[in-house]
């Protein structure tokens, strides 16, 4: 299909000044560009998990899969492997594959599958009415814990690196340009791709006072070191006061799981064929 | 009627699942129909291992507490299955190893002279065997150079040597039959699924399914398809509904632990209309309960299993053979109505191995849901009469497929407006009134034994063979619902026409096929139930049935 409206006319209902929306503006402009670039958006599928980013399926007007919280990454898994030809974007929330799904992810770091991973990683549970996620800051008080989280966050970066991730990238709602870069770049890349957005949530998490100062674009930087790629990762641990780097901090080629795991599809008559001879085997 | 039965025991680890397989083809060639019950611990070395191989004239799917030989590997063979002895009972063993009354074989002393390593030890016991059995010596050499995958020269000159030193004692008459496929009720599962079209296997470890995991990797480029074994039993059913959602048709297979955590993307396969078929195999329970060992307890759990109400078609085959058949229609029922689609078996008939005949199996069918006619926009949940939306899916030109867990419009864009909701759930139990009609063209349900019998005993699965055969002694009928869900109420009530007696037998503790029958008015109060992990044997169940009927 080419020219389509990439926004259906469902009423969004995202919290004004969500960041969700400059992520949704970027996929839109994304497509866009696959679409003039001649590439068909009828071999693009979106998956979301559920949560505020979720909604996003509802609102691009492209094929989707509204899954369940933190199950998004193996149902696109097995979409990428049914159909190898087709583009698979995993749009995901911080407590979807971070909390909820985290098994997923580092299977699917590990697997090499080619799908693109889009955290909103907007540090809260929003739609849940603001309780902690895994990359809340400690002592953040939410509503399940409120004398403040008792628990560290984890640095999901350093954990995509250890996990075989190909494609490490960190983005921020607030800059869009770098965000689209880095979502074509992971589109691009030929293997499991990762993109933490920082994310504002306005209602629970407004961080941005926190984030603009901070936030700079990574340069001299080799991403395809993969020991400098963990020292910048570590900069920030989603925690400390620090510089925040953003940008591609790894990229490595590898094979990718959905093409080791090709199996040729048998006519009919092979397969009838096949169960014939087995059945003789065993007689 | 030819009926004899042969056990072979060992420590676990001596292979007794490979040598009862032999034993199972020379009784095949001889032309019996052929049984094996396979009883193991879970563990991977030492442990008792047993199989006992029955060949029959008829179609059998049970074994009698006696048997005519017993092959011993180790002494505890014999300590613990002394009670399966007659004054008849032949006993093979390995003289090295074991003190017996009967023939002994110094295995040692033959792989010695044959230069052979101690595992081919085994094929010196099944030559003594053969030979006490009056199998002749070509039998012998065709079964193992149609069924031992290397070195059958070796394992015959071992086989050779015992063979000529034991006497025959038991002379084990020429049955009637051509020598017949047999397989195990996994693997007759995963050749149904595979005649029904499947494309990917998905699924994590778990006795006692994981012979079907097996089976599939082993032979998937042989059949085409994709067997993925990913990280747990959540992601396997996503990634099955994701194939699904691709077009291609997908099963997973687990027991109950494993069935728990995918219980939420069942609910999902249910809104998201999605098909999918589910192999459970039933092992005992609770939680991690007896992993090798079986049971009949997961019935009410799958027909209620996820949240939300949804239709599903739930089959229960009794044998390989019907194994075969049902799931090949599970496949096919799931993809023309878009829903989950169980095939429920259990330890016993998942790793027991039957015979089948292979002129009752029937031509591959390939059914669907109607496909999409190309005319913009696609609607993935449009409300059409049947229920049945039409099928797309992504990379087809201008469709925009759109699926949701979520309560969802007929585009599948998330709503929660009251009416819609009500529209479209009312599409969903549509599904379930077709799939209802669609189901009375099969069979459905086994009626056996003397079909105007008064008393009857109504039993599910692999009980099925148990129940045959006591029934053709005390001239009872045999009532066995193969469909589940939706319960084929009619046809069990036309069954059950002129029964006084209606007795519920299964292998858990609280009848749950009774207590699913009772939700339909049809009422079993007299119960056999066993629920130790092992299944029936003719002669409890002889003794249980007839002290109901004094």
């Amino acid at each position: 299909m080419t020219g389509r409206q990439i926004i259906t006319d469902t009423q969004n209902t995202w919290c004004p000044g969500c960041g969700n929306f400059s992520i949704q503006h970027t996929l839109k402009n994304v497509l866009t560009k696959m679409e003039q670039e001649g590439r068909s958006l009828d071999d693009v599928v979106l998956v979301s998990g559920i949560g505020c980013h979720a909604k996003i399926a509802d609102y691009l007007d492209i094929n989707s899969f509204y899954a369940l919280h933190g199950r998004t990454i193996p149902v696109a898994t097995g979409i990428k492997l049914g159909n190898p030809r087709l583009t698979v974007i995993c749009c995901t929330g911080d407590g979807d594959s971070y909390a909820e799904g985290l098994d997923h992810l580092i299977f699917a770091a590990k697997r090499n599958i080619d799908i693109t991973v889009i955290i909103h990683n907007n540090r809260v549970y929003g739609l849940t009415t603001g309780q902690y996620t895994p990359t809340s800051p400690l002592g953040f008080k939410g509503k399940s814990t409120p004398s403040g989280t008792a628990e560290y966050p984890f640095n999901p970066l350093e954990l995509m690196l250890a996990s075989g991730a190909t494609y490490v990238a960190r983005a921020y709602t607030k800059k869009m340009d770098l965000l689209m870069k880095l979502v074509l770049e992971g589109i691009a890349h030929k293997g499991f791709a990762f993109i933490d957005v920082l994310q504002i949530c306005a209602t629970f998490f407004p961080a941005a006072d926190y984030y603009t100062p901070r936030v700079y674009e990574l340069s001299d930087h080799d991403p395809t070191n993969f020991a400098s790629a963990c020292i910048k990762a570590r900069e920030w641990d989603y925690n400390s006061d620090a510089r925040i780097a953003l940008g591609t901090f790894f990229t490595r080629s590898l094979p990718c799981f959905d093409d080791k795991m090709a199996v040729h599809e048998s006519e009919e008559k092979d397969r009838k064929q096949a169960i014939r001879e087995l059945l003789l085997k065993r007689a | 009627m030819k009926d004899v039965s042969v056990l072979i025991g060992g420590k676990a680890g001596d292979g007794i699942n490979s040598a009862g397989t032999l034993v199972a083809q020379l009784l095949n060639y001889l032309g019996y129909a052929i049984y094996l019950y396979f009883d193991y611990p879970s563990l991977i070395r030492g442990g008792h291992n047993f199989a006992i191989i029955r060949g029959s004239e008829q179609s059998v799917g049970t074994c009698w507490n006696n048997v005519d030989f017993i092959l011993a590997l180790n002494n505890e063979t014999i300590e613990q299955h002394r009670d399966k002895c007659t004054r008849e009972t032949a006993i093979i063993f390995n003289a090295d190893l074991v003190k017996s009354a009967g023939q002994g074989i110094p295995v040692q002393a033959i792989l010695t002279g044959e230069k052979a390593p101690a595992i081919m030890g085994n094929s010196a016991i099944i030559g003594g065997f053969a030979k006490a059995a009056g199998i002749e010596w070509d039998v012998v050499e065709a079964v193992f150079k149609a069924h031992l995958p290397k070195e059958v020269d070796l394992n015959l000159n071992v086989a050779k040597r015992a063979y000529d030193q034991v006497e025959n004692v038991h002379l084990v008459s020429k049955g009637i039959k051509p020598p017949r496929p047999i397989l195990t009720g996994n693997e007759a599962i995963g050749l149904g699924m595979v005649k029904g079209g499947l494309d990917a296997y998905v699924s994590y470890p778990m006795t006692p399914s994981s012979s079907l995991l097996h089976f599939l990797a082993e032979h998937q480029e042989r059949f085409g398809i994709t067997v993925v074994h990913p990280e747990n039993e959540i992601a396997v059913i996503l990634m099955a509904l994701g194939f699904a959602y691709a077009g291609k048709r997908s099963a997973v297979g687990t027991s109950g632990g494993g069935f728990c955590l995918m219980t939420e993307g069942l609910s999902l396969a249910g809104m998201a209309e999605l098909p999918l078929v589910l192999v459970v195999s039933q092992r005992t329970g609770p939680s991690t309960g007896l992993p090798t060992y079986t049971a009949q307890s997961e019935l009410q759990f799958i027909v209620h299993a996820g949240q939300g109400e949804y239709p599903r078609l739930i089959v229960a085959p009794g044998d390989a053979q019907e194994a075969l058949f049902w799931s090949e229609i599970a496949m096919n029922m799931a993809w023309k109505f878009q829903i989950p689609s169980f095939i429920l078996t259990d330890k016993t008939l998942s790793e027991g191995t039957y015979s089948v005949d292979p002129a009752a199996i029937s031509d591959d069918q390939r059914e669907e849901s109607p496909g999409w006619s190309g005319t913009a926009p696609y609607l993935r949940y449009a409300d059409v009469p049947s229920g049945i939306s039409p099928l797309a899916f992504p990379g087809m030109k201008d469709a925009v497929i759109k699926v949701n867990s979520y309560a969802h419009d007929e585009a599948g864009i998330t709503s929660e407006a009251a009416d819609l909701v009500v529209q479209m759930t009312k599409k969903r139990l549509r599904k379930w009134e077709g799939l209802a009609e669609e189901m009375q063209q099969y069979p459905g349900i086994n009626i056996s034994g003397v079909p105007d019998a008064s008393t009857a005993l109504l039993c599910w699965g692999s009980t099925k063979g148990v129940c045959n055969e006591i029934a053709s002694l005390l001239g009872l009928r045999v009532i066995q619902p193969v469909i589940l869900s939706p319960f084929p109420v009619v046809k069990v009530k036309k069954a059950i026409a002129g029964v006084t007696r209606l007795i519920a037998v299964e292998e858990n503790a609280t009848a749950q096929l009774a207590t699913l029958a009772g939700q339909y008015g049809i009422v079993a109060e007299e119960r056999i139930l066993r629920y130790d992990g092992r299944p029936f044997s003719p002669d409890d169940l002889l003794v249980k049935v007839k002290e109901m009927m004094v």
